[in-house]
């Protein structure tokens, strides 16, 4: 057996493995400094501002992206006492290794020809790649809970514990909503769920031209694994496990200079792995859009890479785009999401999925059952819209209280149906039913505490 | 031409053997690590090894799914959730000796007797029996997933539900043990802010937030006591903690410095007045 064999494609000569290898060290890196300088520009732009400018006539200031970069590698890199040596050195080199290797097995593009030889814009491929990227992502957190303890501080444990605590509850629904591509692409290796999205949407046997992407056919997955990939990284609303507010900034409090560079570099290269992942999984991966997939250049070899990336950096503008418009989540909240709602919707969603492709295999629906079931359900559904709505309009108490505003001794403000006292003899308009939400709504019930 | 020099080099050496004795070694010193290391965290990280080590090897036996579920079930979640246990309970806890349920010690014996069974059947079989190859046991159903996927759901899906019923029995007896009846009624937001109203309506107790800590001219640590406005030391300024451990500042040694300078100021310029005059 060759040792650089392949299940999947078949043998590659060592020195293209190499050139790939090489290729995705340095595409990484570099995108990692446009990243932090697209995200810094782009929340910047959100927000009416100007962002990194250092520089600003040459590449609207990216050269300040580098500065930091090389600041960060150059600072001196400081280790508290009472820290565990071998444990704090080795944390952060776990979750930089993993978050190169889940790169392995992305597709970038489809099958090109490099110096004469035939292969795929992708290192390697497993029959169980996606599986891979979830276990290496899983050896990934190891590294910020060793961070967590190795620190020797309760800002670190707390933010260490937080992260294994979300990455664990947001894997169970990620993997949920990925076993629905599992069953629809028949496949768990990345190159062939980019090949079974390539085939068109038929409606019957009209031909759409539409690609047969996931997200589309498969809506509440791509949903759920798009609010799941933002809990995964750690990312804004959902950085719980680095808020500066509660924990300083969790993990990596202790941390500074190169090793701190190092959960960096990762944090942002799990940004991209993710949105890598719904490329390839929802999106269609190297695969062109509509309508440029109608013309046969634009969706073949070598252009594959500028369709993925195009994909890829506009699911990471998405990142910052909940970055700058949403308030982080309280912890609670976040698991309530998790475990409440995330995994219950997916398990349902899955059973449905599954009971289609059963239902597709073995020829259900030409069955007189299934008709007469879903004529059913139409019949009821049709009848629900002409019944008439149950939900009462709200009504104006006439009997409101009139509140005493002093009589604990001490001021508060009027509780939903009380009346402020100067308030008493006026006639509200009958025109406006909605109860009166602006002045009081924090002072409802579930205000004060929700 | 590499593909050809490749077995030149290394004779009758696939990639099965390269991984197996370089894996080998490091497994057997890291479950060395296991049982010698002196801290429980370090441990687990051997252990973590020996798995990921495993795996690797699993892949290179061209088990693909078996390399993977390794990873995610093993290294994953299992050794995650023993870290959390260790680094919680801490690491100075000693293991107690006393039986907590009687005659424990027979079920152990027995429950190991049974798992040296079935080891010693399975890897018995495996050596004494004639094996179909890897070829032939998963080319039937298509590959690798397919055919482990066809054998757990389809002949052996009767044991593989029992363990997962069995699993889940397990963990709803923790959750048993574990869970607690509230003693008094959970203080919510909301009964907290009521009840900071009553205590401030009976007893006029302050409403607002609690005071900072001091601020003094070479120190803001937070072991230092805010002043009242008659100079007294605020008491609610101080953490309790603090205050438990020992490590609240003196206020007078803060304000020592001060007082000194201040001395020193007058006494010059009282010496400078009467020099003019």
């Amino acid at each position: 057996m060759i040792p650089l064999e392949n299940a999947v494609f078949g043998a590659d000569p060592w020195w293209i493995v190499l050139i790939k290898v090489v290729l995705l060290f340095v595409i990484l890196l570099v995108w990692t400094i446009f990243n932090v300088w697209y995200e810094r520009r782009l929340v910047a732009k959100m927000q009416h501002r100007l962002g990194p400018i250092m520089n600003p006539t040459w590449a609207g200031g990216l050269g300040q992206a580098m500065a930091d970069g090389a600041k960060l590698l150059l600072k001196e890199d400081f280790r508290p006492d009472n820290t565990d040596k071998v444990v704090f050195n080795l944390a952060p080199v776990l979750t930089g290794v993993a978050a190169f290797t889940s790169w392995s097995v992305i597709p970038f593009g489809g099958e090109v020809t490099m110096f004469g030889h035939q292969t795929h814009l992708q290192l390697t491929d497993l029959p169980v790649a996606v599986l891979f990227i979830l276990a290496s992502a899983s050896i990934g957190i190891y590294g910020i809970v060793l961070a967590g303890w190795a620190s020797n501080s309760t800002y670190s444990l707390l933010g260490g514990l937080r992260s294994s605590a979300q990455m664990i509850s947001y894997e169970v629904a990620m993997g949920l909503s990925l076993v629905a591509v599992f069953l629809f692409a028949g496949s768990m290796s990345t190159s062939q769920i980019v090949t079974a999205q390539a085939s068109p949407l038929m409606i019957g046997s009209f031909n759409t031209h539409l690609p047969g992407w996931y997200a589309l056919l498969l809506f509440p997955s791509f949903i759920i694994y798009a609010i799941a990939m933002v809990g995964e990284t750690n990312r804004a609303p959902f950085d719980l496990p680095e808020c500066e507010s509660e924990l300083v900034s969790g993990y990596i409090t202790e941390y500074s200079g190169f090793r701190y560079a190092t959960y960096f570099l990762a944090e942002y290269i799990n940004m991209a792995t993710v949105s890598a992942v719904a490329t390839t999984l929802f999106l269609g991966g190297y695969r062109a859009p509509w309508p440029f997939n109608l013309v046969h250049v634009l969706d073949n070899g070598w252009i594959g890479i500028v369709w993925f990336l195009l994909k890829v950096q506009l699911l990471i503008s998405v990142f910052v785009w909940l970055r700058g418009t949403l308030p982080r989540f309280r912890y609670d909240q976040f698991m309530d999401l998790g475990w409440k709602w995330l995994i219950p919707i997916s398990l349902v969603w899955l059973l449905l999925v599954a009971t289609l492709k059963s239902a597709q295999s073995f020829h259900w629906f030409r069955s007189p059952v299934f008709l007469g079931i879903l004529g059913v359900i139409i019949v009821v559904l049709v009848a629900s819209l002409f019944l008439p709505s149950k939900e009462e309009p709200y009504e104006i108490p006439d009997d409101e209280e009139v509140f005493d505003a002093f009589a604990g001794g001490y001021p508060v403000p009027p509780m939903p149906g009380q009346r402020l006292p100067e308030m008493a003899g006026v006639v509200r308009s009958t025109a406006d039913h909605s109860p009166p939400q602006a002045a009081d709504s924090s002072f409802d019930e579930t205000g004060a505490d929700s | 031409m590499t593909a050809m020099l490749i077995p030149l080099l290394v004779p009758l050496v696939g990639a099965q053997q390269v991984a197996f004795w370089i894996l080998a070694p490091v497994m057997v010193l890291a479950a060395l690590g296991v049982v010698f290391s002196r801290k429980a965290v370090h441990s687990a990280l051997s252990l973590a090894l020996v798995m990921v080590s495993l795996a690797v090897q699993y892949a290179a036996l061209d088990a693909p799914f078996l390399f993977v579920a390794q990873i995610v079930v093993y290294t994953g979640a299992i050794l995650m959730l023993f870290l959390f246990v260790v680094m919680l309970v801490g690491v100075d806890v000693s293991d107690s000796i006393i039986e907590t349920i009687k005659h424990h010690w027979i079920a152990s014996v027995l429950g190991a007797l049974g798992l040296v069974i079935l080891l010693i059947a399975g890897v018995g079989r495996a050596i004494i029996g004639s094996s179909a190859g890897l070829a032939g046991a998963t080319s039937a159903a298509g590959g690798n997933v397919p055919a482990l996927a066809e054998r757990i759901f389809t002949r052996w899906v009767f044991p593989f539900e029992a363990t997962s019923a069995l699993l889940i029995t397990a963990a709803l007896a923790a959750m048993v043990l574990a869970h607690g009846e509230n003693l008094f009624p959970k203080v919510r937001q909301k009964e907290a802010l009521q009840q900071r109203m009553r205590d401030f309506v009976s007893d006029g107790a302050h409403l607002g937030p609690l005071p900072s800590s001091g601020v003094f001219a070479r120190t803001n640590s937070i072991s230092a006591p805010a002043l009242l406005p008659d100079g007294s030391v605020a008491d609610s300024s101080v953490s309790k903690t603090l205050l438990a451990r020992g490590a609240i500042v003196d206020a007078g040694e803060l304000k020592a410095p001060t007082h000194a300078v201040y001395a020193e100021i007058q006494q010059a310029a009282a010496e400078a007045e009467e020099a003019l005059s």
